[in-house]
């Protein structure tokens, strides 16, 4: 078992945003774009993903004469999602920036999944020249209407001289409380104008005022429900990490011995090698993992938000629980599950308070029940499938030749909840998934994002023969920044987790499911980066091993059984107590 | 149970806060019945009075969402107390001679004020509670009423204190103790 070390999320990206030495251009009166750059690199960006086009081109212009990387992306919603998965590995804000118009609209979904997600992010867009605002002008669009809902703030800066302090804003709203996207528009004139550059040291708002440290007497309130429970149960999500609290959450779980259930972005927050971690929650949860849901008694939700894919049909979660829930946004308290004894705050401090109030326990029965429940003959039949590159012996060969270190991100689809099954995640920060928004094209943008904010650590993408189509174009991307990363199409010749939708719950009529590709080896050869493919099961490993040893982009071309399924599953609309499982007996591989 | 709550909204007085808040109301299928928004007493600070008809959890979901746009300083359900909700309406009555007294006499009935009148019609002002500005427009309708604005509620606690003693976030959901309440601004 290994405990965290790994950055975490808003505790880095706040202490980022603390004091650090003035910048050199400081007093100088500067171009806005001047000063956007130097706003950057105040906050201690080093990273942007952008692209660049006329409203942003005076920004542009000033790049090069800052210290900031910018990687050129082949699509700015890539920009979005890579410096989205780049916030995640390394805990702070990532940034990214385009043109207006298109450039801008392209960011929209790249913001919508940072949006769910809590993952903080700002986002710079050019704007067309103030005068010619409200006028259809070329490249107009009111990006700042549009990300409304998507955004947790966003802004239109007027002058040269709001730049920095809107920057500064921009970058402490992203990062704290519950983080999230910002986006700075920003007209192409207020780029060219010239203005003193004074980057605040503060920002402050008296609307915003997260609550991050709990009320005493709810802490006391959680604890009795605590210590009074037969069957209690962890749900644990992202908000551990967001919070920095992995070590302090380990250290409740060991105290309190209650075991762990993750949602989809929970996991890697406590090793889930650790006897009182159970695994995911959910629509694709383990089989005791649902079951122990059904049974508990009390259900202690941390830095999770009651997703509809992690609760199934709500009347029949947890039916027997009562349920403490801790979050930072009390927005999310009651919002979809009716809550005992809800805790405001941010779960680092709600851990502190809460751990010395509640017994150490172990609860032999209750886990020993748990275990009964356990999927045996699954798993069995999983090591023992040796026709096909079977998806869990693929995931499985990637955890083990990394020794579970890895960084993983996916792509959406079966291929990523097969990874989230069985990748067993042991860090916090290395599972780098699109859990609300869903988005495909997310896998290889996350990994470059992911390998250029943390470079020390070894980054795979396990993507689907659908989605790597939506953004394999970043292969160039991967290529130019020479960077050393590893793609694993889990290529089924359909949008498999469509096709598995219509199989079970629509008669198996394949609509618009088979999806052809190219030959994604001479793909791979095309962008100038080393392809390989695998038909057998003996092929797996000895590809691993292959592309771990290569400098530079990798991929690996994993053919598999087209009619693969993931299980458990739970049908849509259903309890997560009636999930479907897996059947042996049958063609169904 | 469903019921009609009537939330005030202090917010900064900044270009596009309106948007935000009716924005957020609709993409959570929040139902709006009324909003007004106007100046308060502070520079700088709007004043919204929001009329939400829902469970009180929904209206309380509806606050917790209110204050998370960051342009929102205060949200107080004045609901659970005694306070003065009004609107103000103008009706275009048509009045023609051998009508004009009975239209006077009903206006009077009402405290409506005749703000404009030409030989065939009357302006009138009223202001109160919903139910009041209804009854006067059934007893008007028959005469025919040419055109009609109503402003929807605006909205006032009873009593001494300047601003709203309780904002909502004390409600249930165990927000610390130190956060948003009370807001400096707000309390003098
Ligand atoms: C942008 C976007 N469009 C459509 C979907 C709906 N969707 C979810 S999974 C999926 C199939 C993905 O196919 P593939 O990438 O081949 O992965 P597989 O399920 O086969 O592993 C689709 C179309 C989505 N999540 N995102
Ligand atoms: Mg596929």
């Amino acid at each position: 078992m290994v405990l965290a070390d790994a950055p975490n999320m808003t505790a880095t990206a706040l202490a980022a945003l603390g004091e650090r030495p003035p910048h050199p251009w400081t007093g100088q009166t500067l171009s806005g774009a001047q000063i956007t750059c130097a706003s950057l690199e105040a906050e201690g960006v080093t990273t942007v993903f952008g692209y660049p086009g006329g409203a942003v081109i005076p920004l542009y212009d000033a790049l090069p004469g800052s210290g900031l990387h910018h990687v050129l992306v082949r699509f700015e919603q890539w920009a979005a999602l890579a410096a989205d998965a780049y916030a995640r590995v390394t805990g702070r804000v990532g940034v990214c920036m385009a043109t207006s118009g298109p450039g801008a609209t392209n960011l929209v979904t790249g913001l919508a999944n940072a949006h769910l997600d809590s993952v903080p992010l700002v986002a710079i867009t050019g704007q067309v020249g103030q005068p010619m605002i409200g006028r259809d002008a070329f490249q107009e669009v009111d990006i700042t209407g549009i990300t409304l809902p998507i955004t947790k703030h966003n802004y239109l800066v007027q002058r040269a001289e709001d730049i920095a302090p809107t920057i500064k804003e921009a970058f402490y709203l992203a990062a704290s409380g519950r983080p999230g996207p910002v986006l700075v528009d920003i007209p192409k004139n207020v780029f060219v104008a010239k203005a003193p550059f004074h980057y605040p040291a503060t920002a402050r708002r008296a609307g915003y005022q997260p609550s991050t440290s709990p009320n005493m007497r709810q802490v006391k309130l959680a604890a009795e429900a605590i210590n009074r429970a037969e069957k209690p149960l962890i749900m644990a999500g992202h908000g551990i990490m967001l919070a920095g609290a992995t070590d302090l959450f380990a250290r409740f779980v060991e105290r309190s011995g209650i075991p762990v259930v993750f949602t989809l972005l929970g996991l890697g927050c406590f090793p889930e090698d650790h006897p009182l971690a159970l695994g995911m929650m959910g629509m694709h949860g383990h089989r005791h993992v649902n079951a122990a849901l059904s049974e508990t008694d009390l259900l202690v939700n941390i830095g999770a938000r009651f997703d509809d894919r992690a609760t199934g049909k709500i009347s029949g979660f947890i039916p027997q629980a009562k349920v403490v829930h801790v979050d930072i946004d009390p927005a999310e308290i009651g919002k979809n599950v009716k809550t005992d004894v809800p805790v405001v705050g941010d779960a680092a401090e709600v851990l502190k308070a809460l751990t010395p109030l509640v017994a150490a326990r172990r609860y032999g029965q209750w886990t020993g029940w748990i275990e009964g429940q356990r999927d045996e003959a699954l798993l069995a039949a999983l090591e023992d499938r040796p026709n096909h590159p079977e998806p869990y012996t693929i995931i499985k060969a990637i955890s083990d030749a990394s020794d579970g270190e890895a960084i993983v991100a996916t792509d959406v689809g079966q291929h990523q909840m097969w990874t989230a099954q069985h990748f067993g995640f042991n860090h916090p920060d290395r599972w780098i998934t699109s859990g609300g928004l869903g988005t495909m094209g997310y896998g290889l943008p996350a990994a470059i994002g992911a390998k250029l904010g943390r470079p020390d650590l070894e980054v795979w993408t396990v993507v689907g023969d659908g989605g790597f189509q939506m953004s394999l174009n970043e292969l160039a991307t991967a290529a130019q920044e020479n960077l050393d990363i590893n793609v694993a199409v889990v290529n089924n010749g359909y949008l498999g987790m469509v096709r598995q939708w219509q199989d079970l719950f629509h008669a198996k009529n394949y609509s618009e499911v088979e999806i052809s590709g190219p030959d994604f080896v001479k793909l791979a050869e095309a962008y100038g980066v080393t392809g390989i493919r695998v038909k057998t099961d003996a092929e797996i490993r000895p590809a691993i091993a292959r592309a771990r040893s290569i400098k530079g982009p990798v991929v690996i071309d994993f053919v598999i059984e087209p009619e693969a399924n993931v299980y458990p599953i739970v049908p849509p609309g259903a309890s997560n107590s009636d999930a479907l499982h897996r059947a042996f007996d049958d063609t169904d591989v | 149970m469903k019921s009609a709550h009537t939330l005030v909204v202090l917010v900064e007085d900044h270009p596009g806060v309106l948007n935000r808040v009716v924005s957020m109301m609709r993409r959570r299928s929040f139902n709006i019945d009324s909003i007004t928004v106007g100046h308060s007493e502070q520079p700088g600070i709007s004043r919204m009075t929001l009329v939400v008809v829902g469970e009180d959890d929904e209206v309380e979901q509806v606050g917790k969402q209110l204050y998370k746009l960051m342009e929102v300083l205060k949200v107080t359900d004045l609901s659970d107390q005694a306070c003065i909700a009004h609107e103000l309406a103008l009706v275009k009555v048509a009045a023609k001679a051998q009508h004009r007294a009975e239209i006077l006499q009903i206006a009077g009935i009402y405290d409506a004020r005749v703000i404009d009148a030409t030989p065939a019609s009357l302006v009138l002002e009223a202001t109160g509670s919903e139910q009041k500005i209804d009854a006067l427009l059934a007893m008007l309708r028959g005469f025919g009423i040419r055109e009609l604005v109503r402003t929807g509620r605006i909205a006032m606690a009873r009593g001494g204190t300047a601003a709203p003693t309780k904002g909502m976030t004390t409600v249930s959901n165990g927000v610390g103790d130190g956060a948003r309440e009370p807001l400096v601004a707000l309390t003098n």
